[in-house]
């Protein structure tokens, strides 16, 4: 209440002078605080006079700098206690008040204090530093006030998790951090690839690899051609080919090939620290392991609740899904192992995983056979739109329609919907996946016919400039012939550029199908259902096509692929990124209104927790499994011999043995070979296979001994709940949780468990300084303490066995043996006393 | 931020940084939004004014949630029991439920919320309550009788470690601490 009054009296002061706060602030000290500077001060003083008199009396000034030094880390220590204090002020559950008071005090104290520490030179150096800490402190609040002011689309976030709950929400928060490495992926591309190229490269037109062939031209700016990233969109710094090998540009003599290759491996190299950091910071939140089984009702009971939810509607559904979870975990616990016809069950869960295993092979088939199918088209002459984007349309038509396929055959299984959850996660992936890698296999068909066609090409290409040269030769014989005009000039079919143009397609016909189907899926169903309820025989909104609600997996799992995409386009399209960032900023935007506008909050709202590192571990695997091919193609294709940044190499990394021998000193490139011999190498790998070995033992090791104390653990609390049953004892420890109650309206609203205390206080044989402590810190009207609980009023006796209340109850028993339940204060209210055996 | 949130004293911000989990636009925010509730002519003085019940459950963050009255009580310091709060009190509940807030706060402050009639532990009457505002006012969704018992004995089987019948704080903060996503979802955003 000192606390409260101060706090008011501070309040009116604001009030009437807002001007000088530092005074009100002075002016409103509470009592105890200035008792205490007081305190200080005459310390202080006296310590004064202390040094002044030792320094006269006696001339020995070791000892007086000892003593001196003594007091000084006595107050440092207080100083640095008060720091402490208020570092850690906010958590602390204290009502603003208290905590403000307390502040202001210990502020004070380190301000004045803080002065009068470090002697001589170190006094200013010391000061120094803690104005410097301060400052430090200062900056790195208001820094991070401004990161938290740069994250971008909180409220629209916000605005959905208030809608949705917390799940939803997580997908935008995924999508979100999405964003944020596309863009640096983007920066790195950008600044240290295309920019470099378009600024100080070869302009267009200047060579055969930057210039549209001949037969091309007329059609090269028609739309229908750009669309399908032909034409001059085929020839521009967007793809591989049109990257030129010369090893330096510009007058920076920037080394463009080697920083080709060098981005696109730490594009990689980013994206797996990147996602593996966030992973384990993830796991570090969740220090508890959430498959700890012993407490399934708590936790449904104290944490089912999503705060974040603000709309009522979704607030309905909430409700319903805890009610539900509530009476589902109330039968498991009743018939956990009930089982019903077994057999029809496992035929019908055989049926569902062979159909949708047949389901997934035909995909995959198909796809491969588009994919072979797409190439005899590609050498058809005029074909017409669909036949160019067959492969790209089915395999969009593919991950619209399996899903949907599988849930109804997943409906045959009966599992419980967590578990269903995940099969359907699963086998999506399965069949995202192996669509991927089909259409991997194919292309890696496509290239390996390109590769022999370029033999060919090569020859032809040779032939046409030796024939150039002679017949210019033979015409003028001067020095220099005309140069043949590069749009002229015979050339590989370019098998990087191919590739990259594939994924470039793949992914423009992801985002359109993704937002056709949001358009038309969510939108217009939405629009019908709201419109047409008014003349419609049934209950739209209710009955059959209602509106949709919010697929969470299938979108993350949308997501993840398309990243698998870049991943794997970026090396051969660098502006696959570019593409993606827009995409992944518009479809924030878009998905945002969709889902406010159309879509209903799920049937069974269930929270984000632990999925976010379930995405995190897919994102992980995409990643991998995108590194893949890529290394493939960069390690063992050898690259187009007129197109890229490493044309004429045998392989594309020879770049870099090129750069250390080049550019180097003789030494590094020795090193390096002796770094890069297999003699060296396989022992690198041994070694390191043997350091995963012994990690992993580590790990089994700490694994096997957390289990161990967790049983311990377990043991304890069967031990303690045997112990209980049979002895009753006032734990000191509840009695110093009972410390912790509002006191106030503990004692207003409560007479009755005031009463109680006092039934029992006779009971309770603890020592004396426990209990007056604990009465007096309850503010209860039993603060008499034992004198109150001595003369209990008549009424106690009626319900109670007298010679309870008239045992002496000295200190020197530790509890009173054969009670069957612990009388601890204030609990048990209104229960009769009679049970106590006399 | 508005002509409002300049009114806000300088050093009262630093301290209020100091004090909460909130960041300067958090408090900046909540200042706006606590002074948009005042009626007009006290918003010049939003820093002493409180704000009655009835007007922060108007909030949109509060309107649909179940404990909306336990947790104006457990935040209010108004001395007459209308649970009216102050800007201090205000700025109190978005740090406890904000997203930086350690388990610690959080548990003990969700501990007060859920204990009803705040004698300092989880009992019978208080869980009965508990589960009541979580299955919502539907008759529909109500448990029974028996399934409500049910529930609360399976309950006090697990997390009553004393055996008193009761929960209290150490035993309810032991079995949040092992909860996955209970932090993730004890937030309240403005």
């Amino acid at each position: 209440s000192n606390g409260k009054k101060a706090g008011e009296e501070r309040r009116r002061q604001r009030e009437r002078g807002k001007k000088a706060p530092t005074k009100d602030q002075k002016e409103s000290e509470n009592e105890g605080r200035r008792t205490n500077k007081k305190g200080k001060e005459g310390e202080n003083k006296q310590k004064k006079d202390r040094k002044t008199s030792t320094s006269s009396a006696s001339s020995n000034s070791s000892e007086e700098e000892s003593l001196a030094e003594e007091e000084l880390a006595m107050l440092m220590e207080q100083v640095e206690q008060k720091k402490k204090l208020i570092s850690t002020m906010r958590n602390k559950p204290w009502r603003m008040v208290k905590k403000l008071s307390v502040l202001r005090e210990a502020q004070a104290f380190v301000e004045k204090f803080e002065g009068a520490l470090g002697k001589g030179k170190g006094k200013k150096l010391y000061a120094y530093k803690m104005m410097m800490a301060k400052k430090w402190v200062k900056f790195k609040r208001d820094f991070d006030n401004f990161k938290t002011q740069c994250i971008p689309w909180e409220m629209k976030i916000k605005e959905v998790e208030s809608h949705f709950g917390s799940s939803v929400a997580s997908y935008f928060i995924f999508l979100r951090w999405m964003y944020g490495v596309n863009l640096v992926l983007f920066g790195l591309i950008f600044g240290l690839v295309i920019i470099p190229e378009v600024l100080m490269g070869m302009p267009y037109g200047s060579m055969p690899r930057k210039t549209v062939p001949r037969a091309e031209q007329a059609t090269a700016m028609d739309f229908s051609v750009l669309w399908d990233f032909e034409g001059y969109i085929k020839y521009s710094a967007l793809f591989y080919g049109y990257y030129n090998n010369q090893r330096t540009i510009g007058w920076l003599k920037y080394r463009l090939p080697m920083a080709y290759f060098m981005v696109g491996i730490s594009v990689f190299g980013y994206s797996l620290m990147v996602v593996i950091r966030s992973m384990a910071r993830n796991a570090n939140e969740n220090t508890a392991d959430g498959d700890d089984d012993n407490f399934i009702f708590s936790w449904k009971m104290f944490t089912s609740w999503d705060y974040l939810i603000g709309n009522p509607e979704t607030a309905d559904n909430k409700f319903a899904s805890i009610t539900t979870s509530f009476k589902e975990s109330i039968v498991d616990e009743q018939e956990s192992n009930k089982d019903e016809n077994i057999h029809l069950r496992r035929f019908l869960r055989v049926l569902a995983n062979v159909l949708i295993i047949c389901c997934l092979c035909g995909s995959g088939y198909l796809i491969y056979f588009v994919v072979k199918r797409s190439q005899t088209f590609s050498k058809m002459q005029n074909v017409g739109w669909y036949e160019r984007n067959e492969v790209e349309i089915v395999m969009s038509l593919l991950g619209m329609f399996c899903p949907p396929l599988f849930e109804t055959i997943a409906a045959l299984e009966n599992y419980h919907p967590r578990i269903g959850l995940k099969w359907q996660l699963g086998r999506i992936f399965a069949l995202f996946l192996g669509n991927l890698y089909t259409f991997l296999l194919a292309l890696m068909d496509d290239v390996n016919e390109k590769l022999a066609e370029e033999d060919v090409v090569k020859n032809i290409t040779r032939w046409t400039l030796l024939g150039h040269h002679n017949s210019s030769a033979g015409n003028g014989s001067t020095a220099t012939p005309p140069p043949l005009d590069p749009a002229d000039v015979p050339r590989g079919p370019c098998w990087e550029t191919t590739v990259g143009i594939e994924f470039v397609r793949l992914t423009v016909s992801d985002i359109l199908v993704t937002y056709i189907t949001i358009l038309v899926g969510d939108f217009i169903r939405a629009c019908f259902v709201r419109f047409m309820n008014y003349c419609w025989c049934w209950d739209l909104e209710a009955g059959f096509p209602s509106y949709a609600e919010f697929d969470i997996s299938g979108n993350v799992l949308g997501l993840v692929f398309n990243q698998g995409m870049i991943w794997m386009g970026s090396f051969y399209a660098p502006g696959l990124v570019g593409i993606n960032v827009l995409r992944l900023l518009t479809s924030m935007y878009f998905q945002c209104w969709a889902v406010m506008s159309s879509n209903v909050p799920h049937e069974r709202v269930f929270k984000a927790s632990k999925s976010n590192n379930f995405y995190m571990g897919l994102l992980l695997l995409i990643l991998f499994l995108s590194l893949l091919p890529v290394a493939y193609t960069i390690m063992s294709l050898p690259p187009s011999f007129d197109c890229g940044p490493f044309s004429g190499k045998k392989r594309m990394y020879e770049v870099i043995q090129e750069t250390i021998e080049l550019d180097f000193p003789l030494f590094v490139a020795k090193i390096f070979s002796y770094v890069a011999n297999p003699g060296l190498i396989i022992p690198a790998i041994l070694l390191m296979v043997l350091a995963i070995y012994y990690l992993n033992a580590v790990a089994e090791a700490y694994q096997r001994a957390n289990a161990e104390l967790k049983k311990k653990m377990q043991m304890q609390r069967e031990e303690e709940k045997n112990k209980r049953n049979n002895k009753a004892s006032t734990n000191p420890a509840l009695q110093d949780l009972e410390d912790l109650l509002t006191p106030s309206t503990k004692s207003e609203s409560h007479p009755k468990q005031a009463e109680d205390k006092k039934i029992e206080s006779p009971n309770k044989t603890s020592p004396v300084g426990k209990e007056g402590r604990a009465a007096a810190l309850d503010g209860s009207p039993t603060t008499g303490g034992r004198g109150a609980a001595f003369t209990p009023p008549p009424h106690v006796f009626v319900t109670q066995p007298p010679t309870l209340g008239l045992r002496p109850p000295y200190p020197g028993q530790p509890r009173p043996r054969g009670h069957p339940m612990g009388p601890v204060p204030g609990r048990g209210r209104g229960q009769p006393r009679c049970s106590y055996p006399a | 931020m508005g002509g409002s949130a300049s009114l806000l004293p300088r050093e009262a911000l630093g301290e209020y940084q100091e004090l909460t989990f909130l960041t300067k636009q958090e408090i900046l925010l909540a200042y706006k939004r606590f002074s948009e509730l005042l009626p007009k002519e006290e918003r010049e003085n939003a820093c002493s004014a409180r704000v009655p019940k009835s007007q922060i459950l108007t909030l949109p963050e509060l309107r649909a949630n179940p404990f909306q009255h336990r947790i104006c009580r457990v935040f209010s310091t108004s001395g007459n029991g209308d649970d009216s709060m102050s800007f201090e009190d205000f700025l109190d509940m978005l740090s406890v439920f904000s997203d930086s807030a350690t388990l610690d706060i959080k548990s003990h402050y969700a501990f007060r919320i859920f204990d009803f009639d705040e004698d300092g532990t989880l009992d019978r009457s208080d869980l009965e309550k508990l589960v009541d505002c979580l299955t919502g006012q539907g008759e529909e969704s109500r448990l029974s009788n028996a399934e409500m018992e049910q529930l609360i004995q399976n309950i006090l089987e697990e997390s009553d470690i004393d055996k008193d019948g009761t929960i209290n704080l150490s035993e309810f903060q032991h079995v949040i601490s092992r909860s996955p996503d209970f932090v993730s979802s004890f937030k309240i955003v403005l």
